[in-house]
């Protein structure tokens, strides 16, 4: 078994080195896109509480809405390709963030704003000095759960033409190839688990501070 | 799109139905394995913190590499995919069923002690009735993940609505690809209703 692997490298590294930068390219690109739509979507429904409710509806259905559907359902629209897949993957990004971005700005507590105030800030200096600063632990968060869920997605999304590498896993499902299964499920696996720990680590670098 | 319903309404429901099945099957087994790991956390803190640290670090693993990391041992098929929707569940349901426990108020455990109740009387009699919320949630969340991840399982051959969403993909069927999709969303959400129902209609138990 060890020895498949160590030749399949042998062999197919610039391959396979090619499909894991284009997993990683098609991920922070959607990751990207989905938190500059969620985040000032986020600050929107806290600023218009009208449309909270609907937003958060809207968007909790298209989180439960399975993601292989949502890929699949882009392909009679907009057809294959990379293209096809982030729209899907921003669309799947997008819940989280926006939910832990609105979560964060409406749950400043009260006093603090009562301070801010009182201190004789202006409406926008609120929003940007007291709330924006104490909602980023938490849009922080949702941000790495979006990168998690995007990398998996991504895998899928193989399927539609997007590469990655989801076409090694499913090329290894399609030959019965273990070598080929192993090295995609592997390299996928440990690709999330390292996404995961890398925002960890950039969270406790970039925010000192905790919510209160 | 009507065409292809009104000519396949069958294929779509036995689609649906075995979908449902595998997702059920999941369930009850991930009930059983969630409720002995939960009596095993619940004497020891810090094994449950470790259970779920390494429950939540698996769940992070995409389902479509950890089937490829299980085909090699227990081949293609149905067994593969109830395993992995049943290990993703452990992190679901133990999480919610552990927080639903923690969160019985303090002075009513008090009283139930101070009752002469034992631990498993305490965990029957007490704990358990009052967290039914906490626990018909997590058994919501998982069963809204297991539909979503069983869909996925169809690339290995266990059927259900994504077997049809895959066909649709490889012969450019769009209106199956439409009607597998539509259909995994429609049994996602309405199972997420109606649980969210259940779960509303548990709420007033929770004492004063």
């Amino acid at each position: 078994m060890l020895s498949q692997l160590i030749e399949y490298f042998h062999n197919n590294s610039g391959r396979f080195f090619q499909m894991l930068t284009g997993h990683i390219r098609i991920s922070a690109c959607a990751l990207a896109i989905a938190a500059l739509i969620a985040v000032p979507a986020g600050f929107l429904c806290v600023r218009f509480h009208k449309l909270h409710q609907p937003a958060t509806m809207f968007f909790g259905f298209l989180r439960i809405i399975p993601s292989l559907a949502i890929l699949l359902l882009m392909l009679p629209i907009i057809g294959t390709g990379a293209m096809p897949a982030t729209i899907a993957l921003v669309l799947l990004a997008i819940p989280p963030i926006l939910e832990n971005t609105a979560a964060g700005l409406d749950g400043v507590a009260p006093f603090l704003l009562e301070t801010a105030e009182g201190l004789g800030m202006s409406p926008r200096q609120v929003w940007a000095n007291v709330r924006f600063p104490l909602a980023l632990p938490l849009i922080f968060t949702g941000i790495k759960t979006a990168a998690v869920e995007i990398i998996a997605s991504a895998a899928l999304a193989a399927r539609i033409g997007a590469g990655g590498l989801g076409d090694l896993i499913f090329t290894g499902i399609g030959l019965f190839r273990t070598d080929l299964l192993l090295i995609g499920g592997g390299s996928v696996a440990l690709l999330s688990l390292s996404t995961g720990f890398f925002f960890s680590l950039l969270e406790k670098i970039c925010l000192k501070y905790k919510r209160i | 799109m009507i065409d292809y319903i009104m000519k396949h309404y069958d294929d779509l429901i036995a689609a649906t139905l075995e979908h449902l099945l595998l997702v059920l099957l999941a369930l009850v087994i991930s009930l059983i394995v969630a409720a002995a790991l939960t009596i095993l956390c619940s004497y020891s803190k810090a094994a449950s913190n470790v259970t779920l640290g390494l429950l939540s670090m698996v769940y992070s693993i995409p389902s479509l590499a950890m089937f490829a990391l299980l085909i090699p041992l227990t081949g293609l098929g149905r067994t593969t995919a109830v395993t992995v929707l049943v290990v993703y569940n452990q992190y679901l349901l133990l999480r919610n069923f552990l927080a639903g426990l923690e969160n019985v108020d303090e002075s009513i455990v008090e009283a139930a002690v101070g009752m002469g109740m034992a631990p498993m009387q305490l965990l029957f009699k007490i704990k358990l009735p009052l967290a039914k919320k906490a626990i018909i949630a997590g058994i919501r969340i998982a069963l809204v993940a297991t539909v979503s991840i069983a869909t996925i399982a169809a690339s290995i051959n266990a059927g259900g609505l994504g077997a049809i969403l895959f066909d649709g993909l490889r012969t450019m069927n769009y209106a199956k690809i439409v009607w597998g999709s539509v259909l995994s969303a429609l049994l996602a959400i309405s199972i997420d209703v109606l649980l969210r129902l259940l779960e509303k209609k548990w709420e007033p138990n929770t004492p004063p």
